[in-house]
């Protein structure tokens, strides 16, 4: 008893030979929609690859690549099986590849299924690259001078600008490292001989931030230096001070930013891998329908359509029992072998 | 004196033809670019007009727009008339439309020329509208108390650090300012008192900047304050200090980018014109040749078709002759009807 089994006509057959072309055609543009979304986020993580200590894993987009490419090959393959699908003698030479074809469609589903669950699965990784990396980006922020990190300090200040915060968690990180570099401290000068022998290693801490985490919303010019320091200021105070400086941390930040994109992505797969599995039903379809017809001579005859020949279960213990012969047949093929060399010998 | 004069035979109008069919949805197409290209003008216009003094400069993606909607109409028209004209029989039917459609062709086509010189000679309008609205930008930064005022400071702060500029000239313009409000002045503290006495009108100026004018490209953390003070700061000469803050001042780097964007709009509005002119040409073309095949019995005979059936000057008497008439008219009038009145009272 057949899964699924529908009548078709010859109208029956040609409309849905017809909307499958369509559907084809339009699952080749989602191909070339995944392929530049993987694209693009390869390119985002190049972008921001220091701020992830040249660490980050580019798996995922080069899989949704790959993916974008396979996804067109196969259904503009499959498009062309269907507009071949209302000639007969067309037909007849894609006849015997279209089982492997919806096999391999099948096989491509369950790669879908596994890319999209591995774009969300990619925040949690990337969430540990960033938190390493931003730390060590603000311990080279003051190194302007050294080959190799030169760059790092224009990297944060952009990226503080642009995403809105300061810092790794918050913006007191700034507290505890010394992000001025020493060529610009005079050491003859009171107050940098105090703060240095202040702290156990040397360093030039104070309670300030770089202008980047200025917040331009503000009523007031930035408060940047002594930010803890309410007396140094005139109607300041820094408990209720919110929109001096941008108070979101810059991790948090970024895996907003790349959680959002990764999570439309993955929805974005998930809904190609429901498209492409009705346009892998209706090739079956077409398949069946025009493999059973009731007059083989006479294009017009009505035929039956279905999706398994056999009921799922009975279908499942076919391919079992199928594999269970092939393993079979090696050991019985030996078997002879070795009686064949017992009576010969 | 015929202008453009050219012989066609029957392959040579069906060609004509097929060829102005192809381009005519080129222009179309070119049409629709234009529009959107005068869509976004105005937008990015409409971004930075809290910077512009006046809107005269809108005045730009305005004609765009026009005329980008005006030739997708012609263009539609013209691929109509060419479908038309290979059949003998439904062609004359656009004859009494002929003369306003070629009317109203030139007038936009000439539009869209115009659009482009305005695009390269708006330059001048530009530059002195934003010199305007960045200076009073600039004065009222503080004033993020008043309404009406209280969102300059945002804008200008985004503007600087978006465009890489300081100031309206440069980042002198800070110096003569007073932009840190009178909230944030402790006017018991000394400082304070020394600054607002030093000059006529009472303000508080710094030799400072604000946070926005820093450049993250300076190898050293930004020095906003005593910029003008060598000593305030460690290892510091600011006569060579290049990448501390930006040096350009907002209006050079509003206009150049405007102007960028203008230029840019300008040469593909041109090329669109170009390809819009030949349209009309070869319509004009089609249309006379096919007039002298109406009536005859043998459609496949050889034409002559013209651009202009008298000269440039005699045409342009023609159509603007009426205009003036009916202008001239009031003015004949009275002085015959005086005469009239006057022979009348003589005899």
């Amino acid at each position: 008893m057949a899964l699924m089994k529908v009548k078709f006509d010859l109208k029956k057959r040609v409309k849905l030979a017809q909307m499958l072309w369509l559907m084809y055609w339009f699952s080749v543009m989602t191909g070339v929609l995944v392929f530049s979304m993987g694209l693009f986020f390869k390119i985002e993580l190049r972008k921001r690859s220091e701020l992830m200590d040249n660490n980050e894993s580019h798996f995922v987009p080069n899989i949704l690549i790959g993916v974008g490419l396979l996804a067109c090959c196969l259904n503009a393959f499959g498009g062309k099986i269907c507009y071949d699908s209302l000639d007969s003698t067309k037909f007849a030479k894609w006849k015997s590849i279209l089982k492997p074809f919806l096999i391999c469609c099948l096989l491509f589903n369950f790669l879908l299924i596994v890319t999209a669950a591995l774009c969300f699965a990619m925040r949690i990784p990337l969430e540990y690259t960033l938190a390493e990396g931003l730390k060590n980006g603000m311990k080279f922020y003051k190194d302007t001078d050294t080959p190799g990190r030169c760059y790092m300090k224009r990297t944060l200040d952009l990226m503080q600008m642009e995403f809105r915060c300061c810092g790794n968690n918050n913006y007191k990180d700034w507290f505890e490292i010394q992000w001025v570099s020493n060529r610009y401290l005079d050491f003859s000068a009171k107050e940098v001989k105090d703060r240095i022998s202040s702290n156990v290693d040397g360093k030039y801490l104070m309670d300030g931030v770089p202008f980047s985490c200025c917040n331009p919303s503000s009523p007031r010019p930035c408060i940047q230096q002594q930010i803890t320091n309410n007396s140094a200021h005139y109607s300041y105070d820094h408990y209720t001070e919110e929109l001096n400086i941008w108070k979101r941390g810059c991790r948090d930040a970024l895996i907003a930013y790349y959680g959002g994109m990764m999570n439309t992505i993955g929805i974005l797969v998930f809904m190609v891998t429901l498209l492409q599995s009705a346009v892998m039903i209706g090739l079956q379809y077409i398949n069946t329908s025009l493999s059973t017809l009731v007059n083989p001579e006479d294009p017009e005859s009505e035929s039956e359509g279905w999706i398994l020949e056999k009921t799922v279960k009975e279908t499942f213990t076919d391919i079992m029992a199928k594999m269970k012969a092939m393993g079979k047949g090696n050991q019985v093929d030996e078997g002879a072998n070795e009686e064949a060399a017992a009576t010969d010998s | 004196m015929v202008v453009g004069k050219m012989k066609f035979t029957f392959q040579k109008r069906v060609k004509l033809a097929q060829g102005l069919w192809l381009l005519s949805w080129m222009a179309t197409l070119g049409g629709a670019v234009t529009f959107t290209l005068g869509c976004f003008l105005k937008t990015e216009l409409r971004r930075r007009g809290e910077v512009m003094d006046n809107t005269d400069i809108h005045c730009v993606p305005n004609t765009l727009m026009i005329v980008g909607l005006a030739s997708m109409g012609i263009d539609y028209f013209a691929s109509r008339i060419c479908q038309d004209a290979l059949d003998a029989g439904r062609f004359p039917r656009w004859k009494t439309l002929m003369k306003p459609y070629f009317g109203c062709s030139i007038f936009f086509t000439t539009l869209m020329l115009i659009s482009v010189i305005l695009s390269y000679a708006m330059k001048g309008s530009l530059e002195s509208s934003l010199k305007i609205g960045l200076k009073n930008g600039i004065r009222f930064y503080k004033d993020t108390d008043t309404p009406g005022r209280c969102f300059q400071k945002q804008t200008i702060d985004r503007l600087q650090m978006e465009f890489q500029c300081c100031g309206n000239s440069d980042y002198k313009d800070w110096f003569e300012v007073q932009w840190i409000s009178n909230r944030y002045l402790d006017f018991s503290s000394k400082e304070v008192k020394d600054r607002i006495r030093s000059n006529v009108d009472g303000r508080y100026l710094v030799d400072g900047v604000p946070f926005s004018c820093c450049n993250p490209s300076s190898p050293r953390p930004c020095i906003q304050y005593k910029i003008t003070n060598n000593t305030a700061h460690y290892n510091y000469e600011h006569e060579t200090e290049e990448l501390n803050i930006f040096i350009r001042g907002c209006r050079e780097a509003l206009v150049n980018y405007y102007m960028g964007l203008m230029n840019t709009i300008g040469a593909v509005v041109l090329s669109v014109f170009l390809i819009q002119s030949s349209v009309l040409a070869s319509v004009r073309l089609l249309q006379t040749s096919m007039e002298a095949v109406a009536g005859q019995e043998n459609v496949e005979i050889e034409t002559e078709g013209y651009l202009l059936e008298k000269g440039v000057k005699e045409t342009i008497m023609e159509y603007v002759g009426p205009v003036l008439n009916l202008l001239w008219l009031n003015e004949v009038a009275p002085p015959a009807a005086e005469e009239g009145a006057a022979g009348t009272t003589t005899s």
